[in-house]
């Protein structure tokens, strides 16, 4: 088993490596600069910018340089759109937001999700299923900007029943939190409904489901205790990575609901060239999806004791 | 008169007509149409027939397992005196595992493979008593494990069934179909799935048992040695009908129906000579959409007589709880004499006329 974790923590390493050098080569062959405003600069100026930043030397030397110091937990400062400010600063306050928001919308997405998977495949054909089945598929084809404005449109106004406002405001408390938790659970709700659906009908028709009628069991026990757990696999397998994605904030949902989050944040640094914001919230995205996916590795082997992780995995 | 009684205090199981019917949407299946038995406490008794033949559906309206879209159409089950159909879906819930219970045919896949084997063993006890601590539970566990000639229990209860042999899985099926003493086991093929050493000491053990606790048990099979090894009683099914039931050694050497010496005639045997072939059964099993008129075995039958195209013989009695349903034994009835095969031993005739 130790054997097993150190192979992953180099694997990981080098695929953070991996990613970091090439979003540090792509970022920098797209045209347009940091430096581009309405204000128009000397050559001078940017002279002078370029050097302060270090952006004259080679690039080569330039990604060295930021490897170094990423990996003494320097990600650098931004340039442009919080002027100085360390970037590691911005995203410890900016994460919490998008986390918070992105837990509760996961919470009820898998809650609500699972169960009506699992109703569904134990109606199968009938029309709790059919209903289910429409509405799941509804929901993973409606694009997340629509569902989000139908929801701002629907529930927000001067004379809205709530008392929601179309602009997130943290002071509210939790009803500012109610649409964008909605709007980001939709998609991954539905997605895990119809998942769970397709693994149970696989599990309820196994033998051991027979067993376990034959013993007498009430029917929540079957299909909660017996059928789920072994249906959980793929489930886990796509939460795992969606996680990191959801916590790191919706882009759609943040813009549609002006939430200062990360999700927001990383698009508009990426229109704003401000290069050591694209690096860093890529580099701490792709952490997260690299950790949640040993999370993932390690869930499988608690929920099915078959598993051998030392022989890979799944 | 007090024979009777006895007889009647002894009833565990009756059966009377049963009827199960499938309804696809390419029409009605008829997987049973329509069989009647008795069985006591300590008496075994074999259900044998080809695949399709329905002796899975029979057992499993037994119990209450029947997936959609089968459905008891007719008939009734009296268990201890209960009329069973009757049993509302708790009531089944609770007769299911605590007074009858069932095995599978493939100890691989029977146990859920994510939870350890103490785990299911002890859900299947609380699952009726509800009353009992979790360490008495797992104390009786351990107890029945040990039962059924599983050694290290500690260690077995703690381990998950892919770390356990074929065997031991179906030794532990069987602990836990056992351990709410239910009056009636079920085994639907319990050995097929196992080597034939294997297959040996399972019998062995349902035997044993069965002795100890004077169960009444159910045992489906399509393997005709392995009801000479453990059976009383034998009901021979063909196409969702039963044939031909029977004391277990009249089945074997006396024989009424051309299915049950064909099937007997089919199975290889020890004291065979080397030149002898198996033979078996020509044609196919009936479509179960399209049953033929009449008996459903006459298209396959060598001795197939005009008004066995057309219609069902009645239960013949050839002796002590032996009937069968054939049209020759109608016939040598009226008749008074033998007529076709069956009557006599076939297999000594066949050897007689290949020597001479």
């Amino acid at each position: 088993m130790a054997k097993y974790i150190i192979k992953r923590v180099i694997m990981a390493i080098l695929t953070i490596l991996v990613v970091a050098c090439v979003t540090f080569v792509l970022m920098r062959s797209v045209p347009g600069s940091p430096w581009n405003s309405e204000k128009a600069m000397t050559e001078q100026q940017i002279a002078t910018l370029n050097e302060r930043y270090g952006y004259d030397k080679p690039l080569p030397i330039q990604l060295l340089t930021y490897l170094k110091n990423a990996l003494q937990g320097d990600l650098g400062v931004s340039l442009k759109m919080q002027k100085d400010r360390p970037v590691t600063e911005i995203i410890t306050t900016m994460f919490p937001l998008s986390a918070k928001i992105g837990v509760v919308a996961l919470v009820w997405a898998v809650l609500v999700g699972v169960p009506l998977g699992c109703l569904a495949a134990y109606n199968r054909g009938k029309w709790v299923d059919s209903l289910l089945r429409v509405v799941c598929t509804l929901g993973i084809s409606m694009p997340g900007f629509v569902i989000a404005n139908f929801l701002l449109i629907g529930l927000t106004g001067q004379d809205s029943l709530f008392g929601l406002k179309a602009i997130f405001d943290a002071s509210q408390g939790a009803k500012a939190y109610f649409m964008p938790c909605v709007a980001l659970g939709l998609y991954p709700m539905c997605y895990v409904a119809r998942l769970t659906r397709s693994s149970m009908l696989d599990s309820i028709n196994q033998e051991y489901i027979k067993t376990a009628r034959a013993k007498g069991l009430k029917t929540g026990k079957i299909i909660f205790k017996h059928a789920l757990r072994n249906a959980l696999i793929p489930v886990i397998t796509y939460l795992g990575p969606l996680v990191a994605f959801t916590l790191c904030g919706g882009f759609v949902v943040e813009s549609v609901f002006s939430i200062p989050g990360l999700g927001r944040y990383f698009v508009q640094s990426i229109s704003n060239r401000d290069y050591p914001i694209i690096m860093g919230t890529t580099i701490f995205l792709a952490s997260f999806v690299v950790v949640m996916n040993l999370v993932v590795d390690i869930l499988y082997r608690v929920v099915d004791p078959r598993i051998d992780l030392t022989k890979g995995g799944v | 008169m007090s024979e009777q009684n006895n007889n009647q205090d002894r009833r565990l199981l009756e059966v009377r007509d049963l009827r199960v019917s499938f309804f696809t949407p390419a029409g009605e299946v008829k997987a049973v149409g329509g069989i009647s038995y008795d069985l006591n406490y300590d008496e075994v008794m074999g259900i044998v027939g080809e695949s399709g033949s329905g002796k899975s559906v029979e057992a499993y309206s037994i119990i209450g397992l029947l997936q959609s879209p089968g459905k008891v159409i007719g008939g009734s089950i009296t268990f201890e005196g209960q009329d069973v159909l009757a049993f509302s879906k708790e009531e089944m819930t609770s007769f299911r595992g605590s007074r009858v219970a069932m095995i599978f045919q493939n100890p691989m896949t029977c146990l859920n493979p994510v939870y350890t084997i103490g785990n299911q063993l002890v859900e299947a006890l609380k699952a009726h008593d509800k009353s009992i601590s979790m360490e008495g539970a797992k104390k009786r566990a351990m107890e029945m494990l040990e039962l059924v000639g599983i050694n290290n229990v500690a260690q077995r209860m703690r381990q998950y069934p892919h770390e356990l042999s074929g065997g031991m899985r179906q030794r532990v099926m069987i602990a836990m179909g056992l351990i709410c003493h239910p009056k009636l086991l079920i085994a639907d093929e319990p050995t097929t799935a196992l080597d034939v050493t294997i297959q040996a000491q399972i019998l062995e053990l349902m035997k044993e048992l069965q002795k100890k606790t004077h169960m009444g048990i159910i045992f489906i099979t399509h393997n005709l040695g392995v009801v000479a090894e453990i059976c009383d009683k034998v009901c021979v099914m063909y196409a969702g009908r039963m044939v031909e039931q029977g004391p277990v050694n009249d089945i074997f050497y006396r024989p009424g129906h051309p299915y049950t010496v064909g099937l007997l005639r089919s199975m290889p045997r020890v004291d065979a000579e080397s030149y002898e072939r198996l033979i078996p059964i020509e044609g196919t099993p009936v479509d179960m959409l399209n049953p033929p008129e009449g008996c459903p075995f006459a298209p396959r039958c060598e001795h197939a007589m005009k008004i066995c195209l057309k219609k069902m013989p009645p239960y013949v009695e050839l002796g002590e709880g032996h009937r069968s349903a054939c049209w020759l034994r109608v016939e040598e009835q009226k008749n008074g004499r033998p007529f076709g095969p069956g009557s006599a031993p076939e297999r000594q005739g066949e050897d007689g006329g290949s020597n001479g």
